[in-house]
């Protein structure tokens, strides 16, 4: 067999990698989204202690590292059947509520969110924090960093470390919140949200404000009709920490609701030989291909979607934002990739009010916030909405809790086949009879960067931009632009 | 005086090494004074052929974090080693193939085979697997290759300075690479951070007795630690004896036992078989079978346990043609 | 794994006061046994670091026998007891990074017990003679 060799031009590490294939006339026959990166967690958590989960699985992402601590902590009260006490499940939720906002936040002011602010359409050296800077002024970057450093710093109290905590138990979590740490905690939520107020502004001033902006969101090159997942509390309110798993249809009916622990009848994977992701899909739609609408399985996770899939935010700002939002957006579900933005902040203010639920809480400062188990463990399933969508942890131990099977839904995942289509999608609006130019790379970038996407659950990069390489080939298979940004 | 040329790489990483260096914060600004990047692909535009178009050694420094784990890993590592002058192994991943490497215990196939086939989400009839070559609707892809194993960075080229941790702390970040920087270089194969145990830095170290010796061993969930007492005088494994110091204990303050990210001390290639000896030494069962019983009840998990971060280093693999 | 004309290679730990002392006795007394044992003696088998397995598996042994002085007759009063909790959980890491049972033993083998010795080294060279040269492929076994 001759070996292949595979030209090392051709990849970029951990990263998406996007390719386009041109017909005769120069319009886009395709445009393929890839992720080449396997680690195999799934496979190397067999034979360890089930307790070790929550520390090991946090390296999956070290951006997200507490979304997937937090879905393992809560697999982990699962398996061994034991409830934590009040306080550890505060204390859990508030630092997760810590975690969405300061991640959000990085997102929507140095991430995504140039695009916006700075301008779709603004030089590539200006669409990032340096844009930002400009645009807001030093002062009010300034502000942003050191908000974050504090929120992560309140991240450090609880978690031992920010990134890859290590709170996380069975029934509880390894330390109650002492007098001078609930101080911090306290001062720090009210900057939070002050901070989310802010950032919401910055939303109206600048993008809605805009309507050009507020047109090309809603312009057809970034829309598909998806279902959309997220979890919802008891009244169908958004919840990050815990609560059902809610689907609703294209049209905004409710598809499906359940417990995650019967998560194995709703959500299927499907392989494709060309990447190394898996595809989810509903299982009560099935499988139809890269297609959209209602008789395709795709969903979506992560901001819009879970704005999607509830009734309303569970606080009161946020819920008034909400409002605004499909008010001015014109009527639920949305289906416009770009709305992802606007939803994170709405997001961004809900976390930052139910901090402060939280923290003001009297009973989030009781000593007591470990049960120790007592019950056999066997299977244990958690979930928890992370920045990037609905996060599954599922572990089988043997009565010793030694894991002896794993199986991870990880956010990006839920939306790995929409962002196929979108890149595919905007590619084609933007590409006609051979025509191609730089800016082109932007919108179709904005069109996947708008998942705030975590492939290898690493992609996230200082000045607001994931690494991505365009190569474009025409009908012969010959490479006639490759385009290549940070 | 030229501005010394850095470059910045990430090979199996999750994302945590990249918060570490983004953590640096005003620091940041310092490097950019003092060094001009030539190279990261998390926050700067990044071509293969820049790199290779460089004069070789004529970058000053590489710093990179990530395992071996896909093909392209190791030709950029490579490439690297070869245009620079010197080479930084960052984080637990490079130093010894931190986590990831775990994957080490397992056969390429089953790793596969469970990904693509056997998870219960999976709906795959076909049995179809990520392949090298394969196409979507008549277009040609490729992706990287998937190699036989996870190792450290040092196991690829050769490392001069490594930089531990899980991820490492701001704090050491900076001292490395403003001690680099400023020309004032350690002796070859320097791991920065302390020289001795993290027991040395550890809050709870003077509640330590001279010696330990404990009749049963506890899982970290069993138990509620007494936050003011040494870890390992309640029955639950710490690693802080047979791990670095520097991280300023972090975890011990999170109330939770160290899990080794730091890595051994000098000296110790296997930190993963150091701690299994250190730990086999504080416990006084005398009785085979007793002490057999206890490790297959508690399910004590060697690899889990003891080499958390290290097995990358500690890896058995030999090639045939070696023999 | 079949090679015709393979030969293991074992690395063997051995205890200065018991185990080496039984070598010797075997080797005076004129009793055969393989040659494919490479000794090693260290002042107690306590002294064997795991760290030692492990390079003598990584450089190229078949096999690694640590032997030392039966539970009670340690020189150093206890340090065998330290080997024996050693090995247990060494045994067990071994197995999970995919090296096959038989390949790493621990044996207690007394100044007098030349003759165990030569069975214990007998069995494990046919045992590995069996198992085939070790050759790890891609990754270990199923962990």
């Amino acid at each position: 067999m001759r070996e292949v060799v595979i030209d090392p031009i051709t990849r970029l590490e951990g990263h998406g990698k996007i390719v386009i294939k041109l017909d005769e006339n120069g319009n886009v026959q395709k445009a393929i989204l890839q992720v080449p990166e396997l680690r195999g967690f799934e496979k190397f958590l067999v034979g360890r202690t089930a307790e070790d989960a929550p520390q090991i699985t946090s390296r999956i992402c070290g951006v997200c590292p507490w979304a997937h601590h937090m879905a393992a902590t809560k697999a982990l009260d699962d398996l061994f059947k034991v409830e934590p006490p009040l306080a550890a499940k505060m204390i859990r939720e508030f630092a997760y509520n810590v975690f969405m906002l300061e991640d959000h936040a990085l997102h929507f002011f140095v991430l995504g969110g140039p695009d916006f602010i700075v301008g779709p359409t603004a030089a590539k050296e200006e669409r990032n924090l340096v844009g930002i800077i400009k645009k807001l002024g030093a002062d009010v970057v300034k502000n942003v960093i050191i908000t974050r450093k504090k929120l992560r710093y309140l991240e450090q109290l609880i978690g031992g470390k920010i990134t890859h905590p290590v709170l996380g138990l069975p029934g509880g979590v390894a330390k109650p919140l002492s007098d001078e740490d609930w101080k911090i905690c306290f001062d720090t939520s009210k900057e939070g949200i002050e901070f989310a107020k802010f950032a919401y502004k910055a939303l109206k001033d600048i993008v809605l404000s805009n309507d050009q902006y507020v047109e090309l969101i809603k312009s057809d090159a970034y829309t598909h009709k998806t279902y959309y997942m997220g979890l919802v509390d008891d009244n169908n309110n958004v919840n990050f920490y815990d609560g059902k798993i809610r689907v609703v249809d294209p049209e905004g009916r409710e598809f499906a609701k359940f417990d995650v622990r019967n998560y194995l009848d709703h959500i299927a994977e499907h392989v494709e030989p060309w990447t190394y992701v898996r595809f989810t899909y509903l299982k009560g739609v099935g499988w139809k291909g890269f297609v959209d609408g209602k008789e395709s399985g795709i969903y979506s996770v992560a901001p819009l979607a879970r704005l999607n899939a509830s009734n309303g935010m569970a606080t009161p700002m946020a819920n008034e934002l909400y409002k605004e939002f499909y008010q001015v957006m014109g009527g639920k579900p949305i289906h416009s990739t770009l709305a992802f933005h606007w939803a994170r902040v709405i997001e961004m203010v809900y976390a930052a009010e139910r901090m402060m639920e939280l923290i003001e809480n009297p009973e989030i400062r009781s000593k007591d916030v470990r049960n120790l188990p007592k019950e056999r463990p066997d299977v244990g399933i958690g979930v928890v909405e992370a920045p990037r969508g609905t996060l599954i942890h599922h572990y089988e131990t043997d009565e010793r809790g030694i894991i002896k099977r794993a199986n991870l839904i990880v956010a990006t995942q839920n939306n790995s086949a929409r962002m196929v289509l979108s890149v595919d999608k905007a590619a084609r609006s933007l590409i006609k009879n051979g025509k191609i130019d730089d800016g082109i790379l932007n919108m179709v970038e904005m069109a996947f960067r708008a998942y705030d996407p975590c492939h290898a659950c690493a992609t996230h990069s200082l000045p607001g931009s994931m690494p991505l390489i365009v190569r474009i080939y025409d009908s012969d298979d010959n490479l006639i632009k490759e385009i290549r940004r940070d | 005086m030229p501005k010394a040329k850095v470059a910045f790489y990430w090979c199996a990483s999750c994302g945590g090494c990249e918060e570490a260096q983004v953590d640096l914060a005003d620091k940041l600004f310092d490097l950019v004074e003092a060094a001009d990047i030539v190279l990261w692909p998390v926050a700067m535009d990044f071509k293969r052929e820049d790199v290779e178009r460089m004069p070789d050694g004529s970058i000053d420094v590489a710093i990179i974090n990530g395992g071996i784990r896909m093909s392209e890993h190791e030709e950029m590592v490579k490439l690297l080693r070869r245009k620079s002058k010197l080479v930084v192994a960052y984080g637990s991943c490079a130093h010894m193939g931190g986590i990831p490497a775990l994957a080490n215990a397992y056969t390429k196939e089953s790793i596969f085979k469970y990904a693509y086939e056997e998870a219960p989400t999976v709906n795959n009839p076909e049995g179809r697997r990520p392949e090298v070559r394969a196409s979507f609707d008549g277009v040609e892809l490729e992706l990287p290759a998937f190699l036989d194993y996870l190792k450290p960075l040092d196991e690829v080229v050769e490392v001069d300075y490594y930089i531990p941790g899980c991820p490492p702390t701001p704090e050491i970040t900076w001292e490395a690479i403003s001690s680099i920087l400023s020309g004032k270089l350690p002796p070859k194969g320097h791991v920065f951070g302390s020289d001795r145990a993290l027991c040395y830095e550890c809050p709870l170290n003077e509640t330590k007795p001279e010696k330990i010796s404990l009749d049963t061993i506890k899982r970290p969930h069993q138990i509620v630690l007494d936050p003011n007492k040494c870890y390992l005088t309640q029955g639950v494994l710490c690693m802080g004896p047979v791990t670095r110091g520097g991280c300023k204990a972090l975890c011990i303050k999170g109330n939770m036992p160290c899990t080794g990210c730091f890595g051994p001390v000098d000296g110790v290639s296997y930190q993963g078989a150091k701690a299994l000896s250190f730990f086999s030494s504080i416990i006084n069962i005398d009785d085979e079978n007793t002490f057999r019983k206890l490790v297959e009840e508690l399910g004590v998990d060697p690899l889990g346990w003891f080499a958390k971060y290290c097995l990358g280093k500690g890896t058995i693999y030999r090639k045939k043609e070696e023999r | 794994m079949g090679d015709e004309n393979f030969e293991p290679k074992i690395v063997v730990i051995a205890c200065h006061w018991c185990t080496y002392q039984a070598i010797n006795l075997a080797g005076t007394s004129r009793f055969k046994y393989p040659p494919n044992v490479r000794v090693i003696r260290v002042m107690c088998s306590g002294r064997s670091d795991p760290q030692f397995v492990i390079e003598a598996f990584r450089n190229g042994a078949d096999g690694v026998l640590v032997a030392g002085c039966h539970p009670g007759d340690c020189h150093y009063v206890n340090g065998n007891m330290k080997t024996m909790r050693r090995t247990v959980l060494l045994e067990k890491m071994l197995e999970q990074m995919g090296i096959e049972r038989g390949r790493f033993r621990r044996e207690w083998i007394s100044a007098a017990e030349a003759k165990k010795w030569v069975d214990v080294v007998t069995e494990m060279v046919e045992q590995i003679r069996k198992l085939g040269p070790l050759v790890m492929r891609s990754g270990g076994g199923d962990g």
